[in-house]
């Protein structure tokens, strides 16, 4: 009798295994392939380059922002340590380009003045249904946590190692991968009008989002390579930046209450050890 | 619990206190004096490791309360504004949304644990059955609290879980309708779920005080699942379990921290940082991981008041489970077919929260319907028929004498 | 073991003693964020400071504006309430001091002391009554300044308290004049 039950246990096991391995090839084919990308704030270490985030701040506000918004961000974040480090006069400036419409004044009027560093960065259109109207039916999203919004399934067995290897950078990776994602659609391959053919993106293989990166579309001053590649690299850091500002003063943070715990753990166990020492269990 | 110490107040305010309200006798014959046995091993930290994780969920809510709007127009604003502005406020929701998979962790190692070593046998099922009641609860607050950031997986799963009362007869559609307090899961939804998550924490608090009761009268199960016999067996609970539940309380502290500090998101879902919106589903509405076996068993059966009556029935048989197992040993550590059963349940169980993030399709249904049947078979057919099949090895005359032979001394050394 | 059994106590005691220290240390940084949290968040402390357009109010007008919450007022006085402040010595105000924030904390009350820098006409004070919170009400009371209503304090016309259970003199936050039209305040 046990002989034949743990066989059986066994042989449940085994095909348990078989079938968990098939679905996870089946899983990862559903949903673009995302592929790793090296990032300056991966790791438990990690920190983000301000540089970076600069030029990639750069692109969005060349580029994206004429359609999508970063409405939970704050033009005073752009001075907040852990960012991408400009001075305070740099913000003052800087939201002082953007018109923010206030009010309503002593005459019940709204009215619009130029941005102070407390304001939020302003959407692009007024509404879900202007942006709608503007754009053939799409709605571009908001991008302050779009960084974190998506998500391709890791599947069996990365999930389980992402835990060790503390993955986190599967919304940048999967940004960077949708915006160099553009190609020829295949032949025979039906693109409906208004959508654009693209390898990276989460649910489909067209978009409503024409190629918005082209070599050369952003001055950058600092010398770094102008292309499309560097581009999507430079605003899909900066888009983790917005969705987790918090980033580098949680792994700091983290960092020292990790030593702490474990100090105390082992304090804690020599503790225990001598307190038991007289006991038998 | 207050019979288990030999304490006298000697002081005359402690004299005046004890003769009014015998609180001090209480708290030490119940965590301090308290006779525990002395055999208790790591597994048994994760009762306290659960309770430290209810007190740290508490605490941190609070704390959100503090900074949240329970509002569908500024809710999930005001959880940015927390990430964002608030003084840490970005660890105290991390703490907060990681610490609801810590006390599932916990709970679930915890149930698993009093699984093993029988500890839900006579004579100590109501402490069993206050601990399913828990976990029922737990539930309820952790699916209310989800709701509460109103991300697309808040709205939808709210959406989906309270549909499952749909599924009653006749007056399923009046009930989900009086649920939401409107024809779909909206602002008034939102605040009564805020009222309950707030208010089923200390009602938690209560009946883990109950649990705590139950088997501190009927006194400590243990690995042998022998019962003291004499003072040999037992040690008081302080300083020797305080400090060992201490011990693993950091340790299992080291292991949340790697969470909130490196891994925040690893354990939620990426639409629930999109805006819950009534328009748009999410492709796949997939829970909690704590309640991804449940799923799978929901969604088994086609039909849905069968799969609504399934996926509650696998947690009331726990209510019954004291009497389903037949067998005359407590601890599985001393049935040799029972142990074996075990592991099966415990993969069953891990199969099954698989398939409930998998896709309701194709080969999922088929194996979610055949690792469904083999849950219910264990409780219903393995427990009650192993008391009578199977052969016991020999227990040991106590708990030192096992303590000893463990350590390969004799009781007479 | 049994031969360092003088030894132990000394070295138990030791280990004893660092782990209750590391733990106190433990318990009182977990504190911290818990408390730090109800300080004012960073959006609010963004919004410390406001600009004020004031080239609308007139001789003998007045404006509240909000600043943190709180209401500010801000005059433009007419020549004979500056006089009839002018008129008390110092000597004889219930509270001596200007309690503005822009000069020394021991600075009197002299009018000068309580109106804005070279702008004598125009006072900028918190809009509230230094007895209890509440707001006062302008041109009331016996001065002919503010008066609290909730509890009877009188103000003057200078912002400073003269009769009731008020005291100290309504608070002058830090402010300035940026230009000749606009005020900013904290």
């Amino acid at each position: 009798m046990k002989t034949f039950l743990v066989k059986s246990a066994r042989a449940l096991t085994v095909a348990c295994g078989v079938i968990m391995a098939g679905t996870a090839a089946q899983a990862a084919g559903e949903g673009p392939h995302v592929e790793r990308q090296q990032w300056s704030f991966s790791g438990p270490f990690g920190q983000f380059d301000k540089a970076q985030l600069q030029r990639g701040f750069q692109v969005y506000r060349e580029v994206c922002a004429s359609c999508h918004g970063l409405n939970y961000v704050a033009f005073r974040n752009l001075a907040d340590d852990g960012g991408p480090g400009f001075s305070e006069d740099e913000v003052k400036a800087l939201a002082a380009d953007y018109v923010i419409e206030d009010g309503p004044d002593d005459a019940g009027d709204m009215f619009e003045r130029e941005g102070k560093p407390f304001d939020r960065f302003p959407s692009p259109f007024a509404n879900e249904q202007a942006a709608r109207a503007s754009n053939n039916g799409a709605y571009p999203p908001d991008l302050s946590l779009i960084a974190k919004a998506r998500a391709v399934k890791r599947g069996f067995p990365w999930f389980v190692t992402d835990i060790f290897t503390q993955y986190q950078e599967n919304g940048p990776d999967y940004l960077y991968g949708l915006l160099t994602g553009y190609h020829e659609a295949p032949e025979g391959f039906e693109v409906p009008v208004g959508q654009y053919y693209n390898t990276g993106f989460i649910s489909g293989q067209t978009l409503a989002m024409a190629p918005p990166l082209s070599d050369e579309i952003v001055e950058y001053t600092d010398g770094t390579p102008m292309t499309v590649d560097q581009y999507a690299r430079d605003v899909s850091a900066f888009l983790m930046w917005t969705a987790e500002p918090k980033l580098e003063e949680r792994k700091q943070l983290g960092l020292g209450v990790m030593m702490f715990l474990i100090l105390f753990a082992s304090l804690l166990y020599f503790t225990k050890r001598k307190i038991w020492k007289d006991v038998d269990h | 619990m207050a019979g288990h110490t030999k304490y006298v107040p000697q002081s005359a305010p402690a004299k005046w206190l004890e003769a009014r309200l015998p609180v001090i006798s209480l708290i030490r014959g119940s965590f301090v004096d308290f006779p525990t046995p002395k055999n208790l091993n790591y597994w048994w930290t994760f009762g306290g490791i659960a309770f430290f994780v209810l007190v740290v969920q508490i605490v941190t809510g609070i704390v959100l309360v503090m900074h949240y709007t329970p509002h569908v127009d500024m809710a999930f604003r005001s959880v940015e504004h927390i990430m964002r502005d608030v003084n840490f406020g970005w660890l105290i929701r991390y703490l907060h949304s990681n610490g609801a998979s810590m006390f599932f962790i916990a709970v679930y190692i915890h149930i698993f644990r009093g699984m093993y070593y029988g500890s839900y046998k006579a004579p100590r099922e109501i402490s069993w059955i206050l601990g399913v009641i828990i976990f029922l609860l737990m539930m309820a607050t952790a699916f209310m609290g989800y709701v509460l950031p109103w991300g697309q997986m808040s709205l939808w799963g709210a959406t989906v879980i309270t549909n499952l009362f749909s599924a009653i007869p006749v007056v399923g559609e009046a009930v989900v309708t009086w649920l939401w307090g409107g024809f779909s899961v909206g602002n008034p939804t939102l605040n009564r779920f805020f009222s309950l998550h707030y208010l089923l924490p200390f009602v938690l608090v209560g009946i883990v005080l109950l649990h705590i009761w139950a088997f501190h009268t009927t006194g400590n199960n243990n690995p042998t699942g022998v019962d003291p016999k004499s003072e040999k067996d037992t040690i008081p609970f302080h300083p020797y379990y305080t400090m060992k539940d201490l011990l693993a309380i950091v340790v299992f502290m080291i292991f949340f921290s790697w969470f909130v500090f490196y891994l925040p998101n690893y354990l939620g879902h990426a639409d629930n940082y999109i805006e819950g919106n009534p328009l748009v589903t999410p492709a796949h509405i997939v829970p909690e991981w704590y309640f991804l076996p449940f799923y799978a068993i929901l969604r088994a059966v086609p039909d849905k008041l069968g799969g609504v009556l399934l996926m509650f029935g696998a947690i009331a048989v726990l209510f019954i489970l004291p009497w389903l197992d037949t067998s005359k040993v407590r601890s599985g550590t001393f049935r040799p077919l029972f142990k074996i059963f075990f592991w099966l349940f415990a993969f069953y169980c891990v199969i099954l929260g698989w398939l409930g993030a998998m896709p309701a399709e194709g080969i999922y249904v088929t194996l979610s319907q055949i690792f469904t049947t083999l849950y219910f078979v264990h409780f219903l057919v393995i427990l009650p028929m192993l008391g009578f099949i199977e052969k016991p090895s020999r227990l040991p005359e106590s708990i030192n004498d096992a303590v000893l032979a463990d350590n390969g001394k004799t009781s007479a050394a | 073991m049994e031969h360092s059994e003088t030894a132990e106590p000394n070295r138990r005691d030791f280990l004893y003693l660092a782990t209750g220290a590391v733990g106190a240390v433990g318990v009182g940084a977990i504190a911290w964020p818990f408390i730090h949290q109800m300080n004012p968040d960073a959006s609010a402390l963004a919004l410390a400071s406001i600009e004020v357009d004031v080239s609308a109010i007139e001789v003998g007008q007045s404006i509240t504006v909000t600043w943190r919450g709180k209401p500010v007022f801000i005059r433009q006085r007419t020549d004979k309430e500056i006089s009839e402040a002018n008129s008390v010595p110092v000597s004889d105000l219930p509270d001596p001091i200007a309690r503005n924030l822009n000069l020394e904390a021991n600075a009197e009350a002299t009018d000068v002391n309580r109106s804005a820098e070279g702008k004598e006409p125009w006072l900028v004070m918190v809009g509230i009554c230094t007895h209890l919170g509440c707001v006062p009400l302008g041109e009331a009371g016996d001065f002919g300044g503010w008066f609290c209503p909730c509890h009877g304090s009188h103000y003057d016309t200078a912002g400073r308290i003269r009769k009731g259970p008020a005291p100290e003199n309504m608070l002058v936050p830090p402010f300035a004049f940026v230009d000749d039209e606009t005020i900013r305040i904290g």
